[in-house]
């Protein structure tokens, strides 16, 4: 599936939630899904900082491929988090680096990248698109 | 239904137009005053009058303009003066807000007052901006910090800090309220112990100045620094109060017009207190409304503002504490209106996020206090901090928005 795939798949299951609880109940199964990073994989260096919690974030580099594992302490950031991976791992560094995140908008999540919610989730999309475009000189 | 109010507070929200909308399709709850308060229609209507018939630069100007603005900033800083129980207008200069007064204490009476081997002692529950000056001209001179323990209840260790005082100590810095969790703190007591070994005590009011009546003078305090923007008034401007024999001791701030009297490239005089720290044209639209906001404050009366504040304040204390996995952070005697908690289980950003989904506004995060949150071995909190303007159905509201987040989350 492409990128944009899978943006349009999430904005169609979005678009069965008529209110803002089952909208965010959706987002939090979500966040309990994630399976998160282990205990030594939390380290300062995969530390994404924002204001209010903490991002973890990794990168594998695979068969010319990307893929990310992270985690975080806020359960709501967990479950945007998850969506972000779906959509982006498992794609190229040229594929990445090029994304559109245009899911996050028609989903209605777009405060969450605002710089007031200091959440870690608008670096998150930037420092996956550094390890997109990091791997991506290396390939 | 607790209906003991003097104030008549649906009158009162008549005069905050903001109060009167719907976020997320629900009635705002602005729970969220101990981070800055909303403005009344007079404050904002002084701020538009100013600018629509007063606006010229103030102090040096003959003509009508400039002598109105003159005029009504300097009636702002006489309105300060009264408001704070300063002896003079010459000890009261504006800032842009706490943070500023703190810096220029630090950068001021800090550098020229105390040397190395010294010490300044702050309280475990300072807001940052009362930490980092202080401990960057520790870093610059030599100096060493020292810190007056938090209890478990929230109240600053008064034991603890009788044993830190000694002759070394040139300053003591503490808040007078807890933004965090509300402690109010004795700062007369504070201020006496210092002054037995000659340190002088700079008071951080930023927290304290909307909830009661401040006189400097009876609390004998040497500084005093408060922002405008936490007590109905506009934001990006305060003052600070000090006592003149220190201000005019402490060499000036920021070099510029206005804190001048005579300028050549040989010898440079400064001006007079207070204007000596007071460098460039300053703030005047938002000094002036200040005026308006201490006098918006006067009118309901600040004991029935405060009494007003307790009652929502035990209120909420009450309800709040019946929530299963609620703990609340900060159970010091004196509060002031603010109640800060946290669920068992549940981060306090998602707290955030689905109470502002339900129309709530609360802090949620360290608020600028990561040594207190570490002393709680928290990583933040999640606060709700009342104001005049706020109601029993509002903190009714709360409750039924952390039930339901609960409900979300658990």
């Amino acid at each position: 599936m492409t990128i944009n795939e899978t943006q349009d798949e999430i904005i169609e299951e979005f678009a069965l939630f008529d209110d803002w609880a089952d909208k965010y109940e959706y987002i939090i199964d979500l966040g309990k899904k994630l399976k998160g990073l282990p205990e030594e994989q939390k380290t300062e260096d995969n530390i994404i900082k924002g204001c209010q919690s903490r991002v973890w974030l990794n990168a594998r580099f695979e068969n010319g491929e990307l893929f990310f594992d992270a985690d975080s302490e806020a359960i709501i950031v967990k479950g945007l988090v998850n969506m972000l991976i779906r959509v982006l791992s498992g794609h190229t560094p040229n594929e990445i680096n090029a994304a559109d995140l245009y899911f996050i908008d028609k989903i209605g999540m777009t405060s969450h990248l605002a710089q007031t919610r200091s959440n870690g989730l608008a670096s998150m999309v930037k420092q996956m698109k550094n390890y997109a475009i990091a791997y991506g000189l290396k390939a | 239904m607790i209906t003991t109010d003097i104030l008549d507070i649906q009158k009162i929200r008549a005069d905050f137009p903001i109060l009167n909308q719907e976020i997320n399709g629900k009635k705002l709850v602005y729970f969220d005053n101990a981070a800055t308060t909303q403005k009344p229609t007079a404050v904002i209507n002084a701020i538009a009058h100013y600018y629509n018939f007063d606006n010229a630069n103030i102090h040096r100007g003959i003509h009508t303009l400039a002598e109105r603005a003159t005029r009504d900033f300097e009636a702002s800083r006489e309105a300060v003066r009264e408001f704070l129980g300063a002896s003079s207008i010459e000890e009261i200069i504006f800032t842009s807000g706490t943070t500023q007064g703190i810096n220029l204490v630090a950068s001021t009476f800090g550098r020229k007052f105390i040397k190395e081997g010294d010490e300044i002692i702050v309280s475990g529950m300072e807001h940052h901006s009362n930490i980092v000056p202080w401990q960057m001209l520790c870093e610059e001179k030599g100096i060493t910090l020292k810190v007056i323990p938090v209890t478990e209840q929230g109240e600053l260790d008064m034991e603890a800090y009788e044993n830190l005082l000694s002759e070394k100590v040139k300053l003591v810095a503490v808040n007078h309220v807890s933004n965090s969790l509300g402690t109010i703190n004795p700062v007369k007591e504070i201020i006496a112990l210092a002054h037995e070994y000659g340190a002088k005590v700079l008071i951080d009011g930023a927290q304290a100045t909307s909830h009661f009546n401040i006189d400097v003078q009876d609390l004998d305090a040497d500084f005093y620094a408060f922002s405008a923007h936490k007590l109905y008034g506009p934001t990006g401007m305060g003052a600070l109060y000090g006592k003149k024999e220190l201000l005019n001791a402490m060499p000036p701030y920021m070099g510029g017009g206005e804190m001048i009297k005579d300028v050549s490239f040989e010898k440079t005089t400064y001006n007079e207190l207070p204007y000596k720290f007071e460098a460039g044209t300053p703030n005047i639209a938002d000094v002036v409304a200040l005026k308006t906001a201490l006098e918006y404050a006067d009118a309901l009366g600040r004991e029935n503002i405060a009494a007003h504040e307790d009652m929502l304040l035990s209120y909420a204390t009450e309800q709040l504490s019946e929530i299963e996995g609620l703990r609340i952070i900060g159970q010091a005697k004196k509060k002031v209106s603010v109640l800060s908690f946290v669920i068992d289980g549940i981060h306090h950003q998602d707290i955030g996020v689905l109470l502002d989904n339900q129309g709530i506004a609360v802090r949620t995060g360290h608020h600028c206090t990561q040594p207190l949150m570490q002393r709680f071995n928290l990583l933040g909190t999640s606060r709700a901090s009342f104001a005049v303007y706020n109601t029993i159905e509002e903190v009714d509201r709360l409750v039924a928005g952390i039930h339901r987040v609960k409900k979300m989350l658990l």
